[in-house]
């Protein structure tokens, strides 16, 4: 029988809470964490952020009745404890597919970190995780080339792959910015990149950098027979001038380019990585803006929803943190955003804050980049965490060689393919890198130099966070 | 700057041309291409061997040496057939590759016999 109209405001759980439903295959899932406001029931502002998330307003409307409210309506069908906090708890809302256009993360993050996050009820609001379920998974681009895709493009196997940050970050000249390229490339670097913040100042347009670059690129190729990319940055004011200097860069030649997706924004990004695919091009992702968003551990949003919206958006690199180096990370949740970037099924693992399984059928995977406060000494930690699918990204690690960049860079090479080539001998990293690196530096007088300007860290530890604080 | 070393690198100096994974690093004796090789096998990937001119090292495509060594765990026959392409084709660069079908791409791949640079 139809409704009657019924002008007011009703509770929010009357409609919105729903814990006897069995989410469907095709819903979006999210989990976010909750605190209200005191002497509210979480019932009711679970069911709130539902509403505010999806289909409601804070009174009911006539026009209500002229749709199937009970089809489209988000529901909260779950609320749990956060483990050691009283002050929050986790709510889980299903969206039905049908609320979001399909092939866009800046619609699904419109709806769910739009309002409801200024929402009066709650003191904060996190979103944990989001399930996209493959049918939503299946009309978005994604990556636009994937690991094995550049690998072949870039002749590189059974490696992480090797890059280092231009710095300063600020105020080079395009043709002296071109030579610390060279140095590292011809050094042994597969990659050098351009640090976010330069697009196109006065001191170095884009046009010139992206010049002098690609000359560097090739005489390092002719120079070691390798095959060698700049992280172009084509982040630009508006959308048709990234387009501009993206079409530049393939003009001349260029295998990669670079974008940050944060503040570059997501329809901006999900057009140059469905361009980069059409066109060949490796897409690398930064991510300035993260921490504001992902920092808080009440407010915000979680970087593995960041992750999957830059899979879903595309881009074939990502960065992940290092576990180790200059930021502090927790290895057991940087692991969890790892696979997330990878693997193309994850499993619910609470362990490594997974909330959801989380099946990306076919969707080629992004390689995490490793970049941030790290060295020679960290390689061994390095690889054993990050293994072969990653890009490990040395700056000041590269640059700071006492005798320049060449040097940084091959000390940093020698040094990765000795960590490989003990792995695959079934050495044990993490405890054995002091011998691995000084048996290796017997024949590498850069790797030497490296490790005495940067001193021994210990690798007497079983994890990773227990090394940092002791470098500390 | 006395203690500083010039890096020895030129477009003229062949021995600064370089094959990729493992090529920073001293030639790898038969005991570690042997370890490289059971790494390679207790992955469950499929060995595969390829050599070429050293002029023509920067393609994609080296020539095969036969057809990849589908479901081959034996470490002697695969080193057996290793040398067997290096004594075929002595002034070429010779690599060894491990296959992964699911992957659909090399998870390894290195350089095991050194021909003459150009």
């Amino acid at each position: 029988m139809a409704k009657k109209y019924d002008a007011g405001v009703k509770e929010y759980r009357e409609t919105y809470w729903m814990p006897d439903y069995t989410p469907k295959e095709t819903d979006i899932l999210a989990c976010f964490k909750v605190t209200p406001q005191p002497g509210v029931p979480r019932e009711e502002v679970a069911a709130a952020v539902a509403a505010e998330s999806s289909t409601g307003t804070w009174t009911t409307v006539w026009t209500d009745l002229l749709t199937d409210l009970d089809y489209y309506k988000g529901r909260a069908y779950a609320i749990e404890d956060v483990p050691g906090d009283d002050t929050c708890f986790y709510a889980f809302v299903a969206y039905p597919i049908d609320l979001f256009e399909e092939g866009s993360v800046v619609n699904v993050m419109t709806s769910l970190v739009g309002n409801v996050f200024g929402f009066k009820a709650l003191r904060a609001l996190r979103l944990e995780d989001i399930r996209f379920p493959l049918a939503y998974v299946l009309t978005c681009n994604g990556p636009p080339q994937g690991i094995q895709v550049e690998r072949d493009m870039l002749n590189k196997y059974g490696r992480p792959l090797l890059g280092c940050t231009i710095k300063p970050k600020l105020g080079l000249s395009a043709k002296n910015y071109g030579r610390a390229c060279y140095e590292g490339l011809r050094g042994g670097l597969d990659f050098t990149k351009d640090d976010e913040n330069v697009n196109s100042q006065p001191f170095m347009r884009w046009k010139h950098r992206f010049d002098f670059v690609m000359e560097a690129i090739h005489k390092a190729e002719a120079e070691t027979g390798e095959r060698k990319g700049h992280y172009l940055n084509v982040t630009a004011p508006t959308a048709d001038e990234m387009m501009k200097r993206a079409e530049y860069a393939k003009e001349i030649g260029a295998p990669i380019i670079m974008h940050d997706y944060l503040t570059g924004g997501w329809s901006a990004n999900t057009q140059l990585a469905q361009w980069c695919q059409d066109n060949g091009m490796l897409l690398h992702i930064h991510r300035a803006m993260h921490a504001v968003l992902d920092r808080n551990p009440h407010h915000g949003i979680h970087f593995r929803v960041l992750t999957k919206i830059l899979r879903l958006s595309g881009g074939d690199h990502l960065h992940s943190g290092t576990v180790v180096g200059k930021l502090e990370g927790d290895r057991d949740a940087t692991l969890g955003w790892i696979d997330i970037m990878r693997d193309s099924f994850i499993k619910e693992d609470r362990s490594r804050g997974i909330f959801f399984d989380q099946d990306w059928g076919s969707m080629p995977g992004v390689l995490p980049v490793a970049s941030g406060g790290i060295h020679v000494w960290h390689m061994p930690a390095l690889v054993n965490i990050f293994g072969d699918d990653s890009v490990l990204q040395f700056g000041g690690g590269t640059l700071g060689h006492p005798w320049g960049n060449a040097a940084g860079a091959a000390a940093n090479r020698v040094a990765v393919e000795a960590c490989v080539e003990a792995r695959n001998q079934g050495r044990e990293l993490e405890k054995e890198g002091k011998d691995i690196l000084t048996n290796a530096a017997a024949s590498s007088p850069e790797l030497k130099a490296a490790m005495e300007t940067w001193k021994e860290i210990k690798f007497e530890f079983d994890t990773v966070d227990k090394l940092d604080v002791s470098h500390k | 700057m006395s203690d500083m070393q010039d890096y020895k690198s030129s477009l003229g100096n062949a021995e600064s041309r370089k094959f990729e994974t493992f090529s920073y690093l001293p030639s790898m004796d038969a005991d570690q291409i042997r370890t490289q090789i059971e790494f390679i096998v207790s992955k469950g990937w499929n060995p595969s061997i390829e050599h070429t001119e050293p002029e023509n090292a920067s393609g994609s495509y080296w020539y095969m040496w036969k057809l990849p060594m589908f479901g081959e765990t034996d470490v002697d026959a695969i080193l057996a057939e290793c040398e067997a392409c290096h004594q075929a084709h002595p002034k070429n660069h010779v690599r060894l590759l491990g296959l992964d079908n699911y992957a659909q791409c090399a998870g390894a791949s290195m350089v095991i016999y050194r021909g003459e640079t150009v």
